[in-house]
């Protein structure tokens, strides 16, 4: 305990705290503020080759731009005829879980005031593909299971890792989208 | 109209406690009570509920349990005797089968308006519980057809309920205790886990509330807690008081061949979808009861190496399927009941006195409200953890008795 109370103070892992929780104290006194809308934007390059770009999100009430745009692109490897340019869709997803998984560590691991050393998570992803090949109609399209492993040298017992993995999960936005069903609207414009 | 200095609205173990507070400090005071003397008690409970807490804890100012058993758990007519006999042993002036209907504000005080007439009072104490309402959720509203909704409230005992299969959605004292009920009586049974807290019976030779009322954990106030308002939506305890003291948890509910899913997440057609987060939410309820173990056994080293003969161990990590069911089709499962152990919240739709935010819930400081002269009553985590209990009613009734008492003293200085 005398140790988790003395590296409590330096304690940094590129996480603003203060900032955080200020935030979160603004938010709940101006829900509308908390209301924000994320986007991507796809296109078709060749094959199954395609590339997104992301910028802008709605949040605060307002649009915000950012200085930078970032280009993300998906194909498939040579096994599904495709010329392999980038990763998966179904890789792009088990990514996103990870870095969410991964912020969440980082920023609950501030907040207790645990030191991380090096944090990795291995992710990996059972898929039949009968489901999108319509081989077989009781294979569902997407994942089995999703399997998280974390791999945390930190400043903190074997337990205190646990809870910071548990804790991540519990407010993560991506593993709730995996976990729980969502409403996705696909219009043609 | 009936003038009277204080209203206290409820005759529960915190009505009665604030009584007779009331009483000791000679402040004139009524008690409204819609039914008789530990209504709920009475009328909104299972047949077989027992109090989740020891005899010995069933304690109020000046009155306590001295029966033969204090260790056992109080069934629900032992309850009844026991409030009863505390409104008897501090002469409590209650008025029974006396609804409210409205309180409002006025230059007086307070214009309480109730089915057997108006009572204009300075103070009111609302003491009618946290547990009026069940709550359920909005999708119960599109169950496909064959399948009932049953609420604890509505809920008495398993001979109730359709033959067929029985979903019970909640892993709180409620839920657990009515699957294990329910799947005794020979039916099958689903329990839906959402977010819950695990407790052990008994640890170290003793009962769990005995080491939480040692260790002081019962007494932790609500102002030395970082957030307050996230304590105060914790579940309940996942307890039962049971005469055999058995731990009831996920784990013991696998053992009776409960199927255990994750929380009812959705409704797509007949299908009944469940979260895939069940492992996590097992994975934080047993790291949360480690760390209470580790808190009582820390005590115990620095407090009372002669309160226990045993060496602390700990409790088998809940086990449960690693692919549990997401979806259940209602129909093809022969799923015929629903069973929502999903919370309870007050009711307060007769205040009509400006202390709500603007999503309705109570705004209060430690049972102390905005309106001059209006407290409330054992809500959970009100003043203390152990508010909303028998136990919490004396200490947070002194309290706000105290704060009663000044609040009349000034008043009268004022006028």
């Amino acid at each position: 305990m005398t140790q988790a109370t003395l590296t409590k103070t330096k304690t940094d892992n590129g996480v603003n705290v203060e900032a955080l929780m200020g935030a979160r104290d603004a938010l709940e006194a101006t829900p509308a503020a908390a209301q924000f809308k994320w986007r991507t934007t796809c296109h078709w390059v060749n094959g199954t080759h395609s590339r997104s770009t992301i910028n802008s999100f709605f949040g605060l009430g307002e649009e915000q731009g950012r200085p930078r745009t970032f280009t993300i692109d998906a194909d498939h490897p040579e096994i599904f005829a495709a010329e392999d340019n980038a990763p998966t869709p179904a890789e792009l997803a088990l990514t996103g879980l990870a870095s969410c998984l991964m912020g969440g560590v980082a920023s609950v691991a501030q907040h207790r005031g645990i030191q991380l050393y090096s944090v990795h998570a291995t992710v990996e992803g059972d898929m039949d593909l009968q489901g999108i090949l319509g081989i077989d109609d009781e294979v569902r399209n997407g994942f089995g299971t999703i399997r998280v492993t974390f791999d945390v040298d930190a400043d903190a017992s074997k337990e205190e890792i646990e809870a910071l993995v548990a804790q991540s999960q519990k407010r993560s936005a991506i593993f709730d989208c995996l976990t729980n069903p969502t409403n996705v609207v696909v219009d043609v414009a | 109209m009936n003038k009277v200095t204080t209203v206290i609205i409820g005759a529960g173990q915190s009505g009665l406690a604030m009584s007779q507070q009331l009483t000791q400090r000679s402040i004139d005071h009524v008690l409204l009570e819609r039914g008789d003397i530990a209504n709920s008690w009475r009328t909104e409970r299972w047949d077989s509920l027992r109090l989740l807490t020891p005899n010995w804890q069933s304690r109020l100012p000046g009155y306590r349990y001295s029966g033969p058993d204090p260790d056992g758990y109080m069934d629900m007519p032992e309850v009844i005797r026991f409030l009863d006999g505390y409104g008897k042993h501090i002469d409590a002036p209650v008025e029974t089968q006396t609804k409210v209907g409205s309180v409002r504000q006025n230059d007086g005080g307070y214009r309480v308006e109730t089915d057997r007439g108006t009572w204009q009072c300075r103070s009111v104490v609302v003491a009618t519980g946290a547990c009026n309402i069940a709550n359920v959720p909005p999708l119960a509203q599109q169950l496909p057809s064959g399948i009932d909704s049953v609420t604890p409230m509505q809920y008495r005992n398993p001979g109730q309920l359709a033959d067929g299969r029985v979903l019970v959605v909640g892993a709180s004292a409620t839920g657990m205790q009515l699957a294990r009920e329910i799947r005794r009586s020979g039916r099958d049974v689903i329990m839906a886990a959402g977010e819950h807290v695990r407790v052990p019976r008994t640890y170290r030779g003793h009962d769990i509330k005995w080491w939480m009322d040692q260790c002081g954990l019962l007494d932790l106030r609500y102002d030395e807690v970082d957030d307050i308002r996230r304590a105060r939506r914790v579940p309940s305890l996942q307890l039962a008081g049971s005469p055999d003291r058995a731990t009831l948890d996920i784990n013991a509910l696998a053992e009776m061949d409960i199927e255990i899913v994750g929380r009812l997440a959705g409704l797509n057609g007949g299908k009944l979808l469940f979260s895939g987060a069940l492992g996590n939410v097992c994975a934080l309820a047993d790291l949360k009861m480690n760390r209470l173990l580790d808190t009582i056994d820390q005590w115990v080293d620095e407090h009372a190496p002669d309160s226990t003969t045993q060496a602390p161990y700990r409790f088998k990590t809940t086990r449960i399927s690693s692919s549990p069911r997401l979806a259940i089709d209602a129909a093809r499962d022969g799923v015929k009941t629903i069973v929502w152990a999903t919370g309870y919240r007050p009711d307060h739709s007769w205040l009509d006195v400006p202390v709500f935010d603007r999503k309705g819930r109570l705004q209060h400081d430690g049972g102390v409200t905005g309106a001059p002269g209006l407290y409330f009553m054992g809500l959970p985590f009100l003043r203390r953890r152990k508010s909303s209990l028998i136990d919490g009613a004396g200490a947070d009734a002194l309290d706000l008795a105290d704060h009663l008492q000044s609040f009349l003293a000034d008043r009268s200085l004022a006028a």
